[in-house]
């Protein structure tokens, strides 16, 4: 199992590097001159040079990268010129924040997506599972960031059970308890999407492992059907869930732009979102870079919970 | 969609109905379909709508409520009349979601045709490309496009286009290349047609469903990406607007005018639903395949609904007694009747053998036994199963859990689908054990470990830590048979458990299970297709064709007299050793469909000696001497067997 899980470590590595050029290339076709950019329109030709040399932007494409990967390995992501803080700072603090939503959002459609999946194939055609397809349909369909409203119109401002923003109360707040005030709300909504494609897959994948032959052996054996089914099935069925949980992850994650505009959560999304406002390219760079990271992680994840669960992955 | 399948199976009745006639039939679907033409129609005639125009600002009369005169739903922050920006942002959406969907598929396509087309290192390079940008979260993408050319519709569809590609790429290759290896294809390269030419005319028209899918199943997403661009400031800049942008400006105001934001909202989350029901439609009936309503969940036992229910016999000393047993399968209105009137009676301690083709209804005759037929499709709908004086189609579910596995095991014929591919099979045979004794997991365990070295299974502490595809396909039977003696079953029903097995595994599985047989005193019924098999191991032998039993007696003068041409025809099919002059006839023709079988004789079309009164009436089984039977108006008898040869 070490082993395994050392190869596919290894495996990630040129999956990051590919994820640096990609970020590294989107950012050198920015229309337009960097200098310019920095020093406004009436810039001597000197200045411009001479901020071109500071940038490196008079090399070649393939130096320039380097010599980027180079700072990149040490920790330097540059500098934001809208906060005046180095970037990799900034976005390490946002990533927290947003670390907290997403892993609250990933847990709730995980175990809500699987429940509704089993519940839905056993009672099959019931009412039960005319529910959750309905809800599930509901789920898959509608805008993430017009439902967050919703819930903060009825949560928030009608019955004002929950706040309506933010991470931490400004007066007087700051433990788990008003965190987790705090993180309901957004949870839920970044959850609801995600929780009706886990839902939907599960379902498939009860009622295609409900048909295979060890489960009548299961049953021949005198086996109770609830053993059948949530040991039985549900085992088989997860295998195939693992990876679809990892691509939710992605889908949290980008999500979680929305989600943390709408509640003014302090997280990457929303760092994004004004840094593309203000033009601040290289806090976009950085930010995009770590969670394109992170979302390469959790799939590395997802593999190896599987790799835990499916012995015949292992020869 | 559970609704769906029941609803398009009146229509796929009648042959082959056209595309929109499935569609329609899929009630979801054709709402879907409804909404959004309805939508899609409003959307295209809004400019010649009596509407004010959508930026004429009024601040006197701002943030009005919905249902307001002059203002159906009301009037925004500017005082701009609600429906009419949401007619005109519906426009907008649409047209956006459409053009970036259109794009999407024009270049995620053509990548997806040449790697397929083209394979080899091409088709790797391009892959490992479209790898590398779904390795991005999918919004984080399309956030650093447009960071790149800035905020604006245009480059908002560029960029949910852009971030698109891969699905497109990924599923059109994969077509491609099974495609690109057929016959027609290779017959258009030998006529000297270019690559181009080939994938325009012969390939592309191939693949069309499949991009049709595609463009069906993303196309509400992309819409719901825009959208989300433009809430974001990111897409649609004022005064244009689209849903996306409407919503994302009147959450400004959601405290105080609430309507301005959710109107939006309703209408986004309409259109999207619209679009993926369709979507699932068009799925459904373009690919059956995915279909995932249309897989049904085998419920615990089979239903049993029985229309003729034989007398109580009185008890007959056997081990089991099945009387008349008729199994049915109900698929899209036609039934199956896969076991047409069964009996038989095990005796105890002996070996039956149940023979005949596939599909004659021997291993669904086995399964019904104790309602492992899965239903649906399946229904027992006659007969008695009796065991100890108790019918056992009347048995509750907990007292054929109980008899299951208990005074009941089961063999099944493909030992690497029948057994649970992710608990070691020492697991599995604990589990067995501890479902009908009260033994500890370690006992249980170390009870199983007793149970492997009995089927003779080298190593067995250690094998019991093995998962099924570890084993060989020997071995893996040898543990169900280990996991069917776990509770010292007094019947054991073996359906066909030699046959997904090489011959010399064979010989020895069927020498364990006639010693063990012999050493447990349990009775056997044994079902085969292969003659030769059955001479090995049974007593007594009943032989089955289209659901009923044809011929039944004591297995060697079946063997070598036996009086039903379809029993002679099945012998013959046996090899002999050392006989290799002997014909290896394969039997002529098909058995009859059991959902439309003929009147009398179900052999009679593939009979040598049929007559005119072979078609006619029900045929009963006969008694032919002591422990003997056959169904056959002119049984054989060896002078006429001769001459038939």
């Amino acid at each position: 199992m070490l082993v395994y899980f050392l190869k596919r470590l290894a495996m990630v590595v040129p999956v990051l590097f590919g994820l640096t050029v990609i970020v590294f290339l989107i950012m050198a076709m920015i229309p337009g001159d960097a200098a310019t950019a920095i020093l406004g329109a009436y810039a001597t030709p000197e200045n411009v040079a001479r901020i071109n040399q500071q940038l490196g932007l008079d090399r070649s494409l393939p130096e320039q990268y380097f010599i980027w990967l180079g700072n990149l390995l040490q920790g330097d992501l540059g500098r934001s010129y809208s906060l005046n803080r180095p970037v990799l700072d900034e976005v390490l603090e946002r990533f927290n924040a947003t670390l907290v939503l997403a892993g609250a959002a990933l847990l709730l459609c995980t175990v809500f997506g699987l429940l509704a999946g089993i519940v839905s194939a056993v009672r099959q055609f019931g009412w039960t599972d005319r529910i959750v397809t309905f809800f599930v349909l509901i789920g898959i369909s509608m805008p993430s960031f017009w439902l967050g409203l919703i819930l903060i119109l009825v949560f928030a401002v009608n019955l004002r059970w929950l706040p309506p923003s933010g991470m931490f109360a400004i007066y007087g707040g700051g433990g788990p308890l008003d965190l987790l005030a705090h993180l309901i709300l957004p949870a839920v909504t970044l959850a609801v999407v995600a929780t009706g494609v886990i839902a939907r897959l599960t379902r498939a994948a009860m009622l295609e492992v409900l048909r295979q032959d060890y489960i009548r052996t299961a049953r021949a054996k005198g086996l109770t059907e609830r053993r059948v089914i949530y040991r039985h099935a549900f085992k088989a069925a997860l295998v195939s869930v693992i990876p679809v949980i990892g691509i939710q992850a992605g889908f949290v994650l980008g999500g979680a732009v929305y989600i943390e505009t709408v509640f003014q959560w302090p997280g990457i999304g929303r760092m994004l979102v004004q840094a593309i406002s203000t033009r601040d390219l290289l806090l976009v760079q950085g930010g995009v870079l770590v969670v394109a990271a992170s979302y390469v992680l959790f799939n590395l994840l997802a593999d190896v919970a599987q790799h835990l669960l499916d012995p015949r992955l292992k020869s | 969609m559970s609704a769906a399948t029941n609803a398009a199976k009146p229509v796929a009745r009648r042959g082959r109905p056209s595309f929109l006639q499935l569609l329609v039939a899929n009630r979801l679907s054709a709402f879907g379909l409804v909404l959004l033409v309805l939508i899609a129609g409003l959307a295209l005639i809004t400019p010649w709508l009596p509407l004010p125009s959508p930026d004429v600002t009024n601040p006197a009369d701002r943030l009005m409520r919905p249902m307001t005169d002059g203002h159906l739903l009301g009037t925004d922050q500017l005082g701009r009349d609600l429906f009419s920006r949401l007619l005109w942002g519906t426009r907008v959406s649409i047209a956006v979601g459409l053009s970036a969907t259109i794009v999407a598929a024009i270049f995620g396509s053509a990548i997806g045709l040449i790697a397929g087309y083209a394979g080899g290192r091409t088709d790797n390079i391009m892959m490992r490309g479209i790898d590398m940008l779904m390795a991005f979260p999918y919004i984080l993408l399309a956030l650093a496009i447009v960071a790149v050319l800035g905020p604006g519709l245009l480059n908002a569809l560029y960029a949910i286009a852009v971030v698109n590609i891969p699905f497109f790429a990924r599923n059109i290759r994969g077509v491609t290349l099974s495609l690109a290896r057929r016959e027609f294809v290779d017959a258009a390269k030998l006529s000297g047609k270019g690559h181009i030419r080939i994938l325009l005319s012969e390939v592309l028209p191939n693949v069309l469903p499949v991009i049709v899918i595609t463009m069906s199943t993303t196309v509400g997403w992309m819409i719901l990406e825009t959208a989300g661009l433009s809430f974001l400031g990111l897409g649609a800049q004022p005064p244009q607007a689209d849903l996306g942008s409407m919503l994302g400006e009147g959450r400004k105001v959601l405290f105080n005018a609430p309507h301005v934001s959710i109107v939006p909202g309703l209408m986004i989350f309409a259109l999207v639903m619209s679009i993926n029901l369709l979507g699932d439609g068009i799925r459904d009936v373009l690919d059956p395949r995915l279909k995932s309503g249309a897989l049904s969940r085998p419920s615990a036992a089979t239903a049993v609904r029985r229309e003729s229910v034989p007398e109580m016999p009185r008890e007959t000393g056997a081990a089991l007694d099945v009387r008349d047993l008729k199994t049915q399968f109900h698929v899209g209105g036609e039934v199956y009747k896969a076991v047409g009137g069964v009996s038989f009676q095990l005796n105890k301690h002996e070996c039956l053998g149940l023979v005949g083709e596939s599909g004659s209804g021997k291993s669904v005759t086995a399964m019904s036994l104790l309602g492992l037929v899965p239903t649906p499709p399946g229904r027992i709908a006659g007969g008695r199963v009796i065991h100890e004086g108790k019918d056992l189609l009347e048995a509750s579910e907990a007292e054929l859990r109980r008899l299951r596995g208990g005074a009941f095991a089961y063999v099944f014929q493909d030992p690497l689908s029948t057994l649970h591919p992710l608990f070691s099979v020492g697991d599995q045979i604990t589990e067995a054990i501890r479902a009908h004794q009260p033994l500890s997991y370690r006992e249980a365990w170390k009870k199983a470990v007793e149970l492997l070295s009995l089927v003779r299974i080298p190593n067995a502490a250690e094998r019991a830590h093995s998962y099924p595809h570890q084993l060989s396909g020997g071995m893996r039977q040898r543990i169900s048979i280990a996991m069917a003696l776990a509770n010292d079953a007094e019947i054991l029903i073996a359906d066909e458990p030699t046959t997904a097995l090489d011959v010399t595994v064979q010989a020895q599985i069927l020498k364990l299970m006639a010693a063990l047989q012999d050493e447990k005193g349990s009775a056997l019924l044994f079902i085969t297709h292969d003659f030769g098999v059955v001479s090995e191991i049974s007593d007594r032998v009943a032989v089955m064709y289209a659901g009923r039993i044809v011929e039944t007696g004591p297995t060697d003068e079946v063997l070598f007299s036996p009086a039903h041409p379809y029993t002679r025809k099945l012998i013959d099919c046996v090899p002999v050793l050392g006989e290799p002059e002997r014909r290896l006839d394969a039997i002529a023709g098909l058995p009859p469909a059991v959902n439309r079988l003929p009147e009398g004789c179900a052999f009679a079309d593939r009979c040598p000696h049929v007559e005119a009164a072979c078609r006619k009436g029900d045929i009963a089984l006969d008694d032919l001497g002591p422990g003997r039977a056959v169904r056959c108006i002119k049984p054989l008898t060896a002078g006429r067997e001769e001459a038939a040869q």
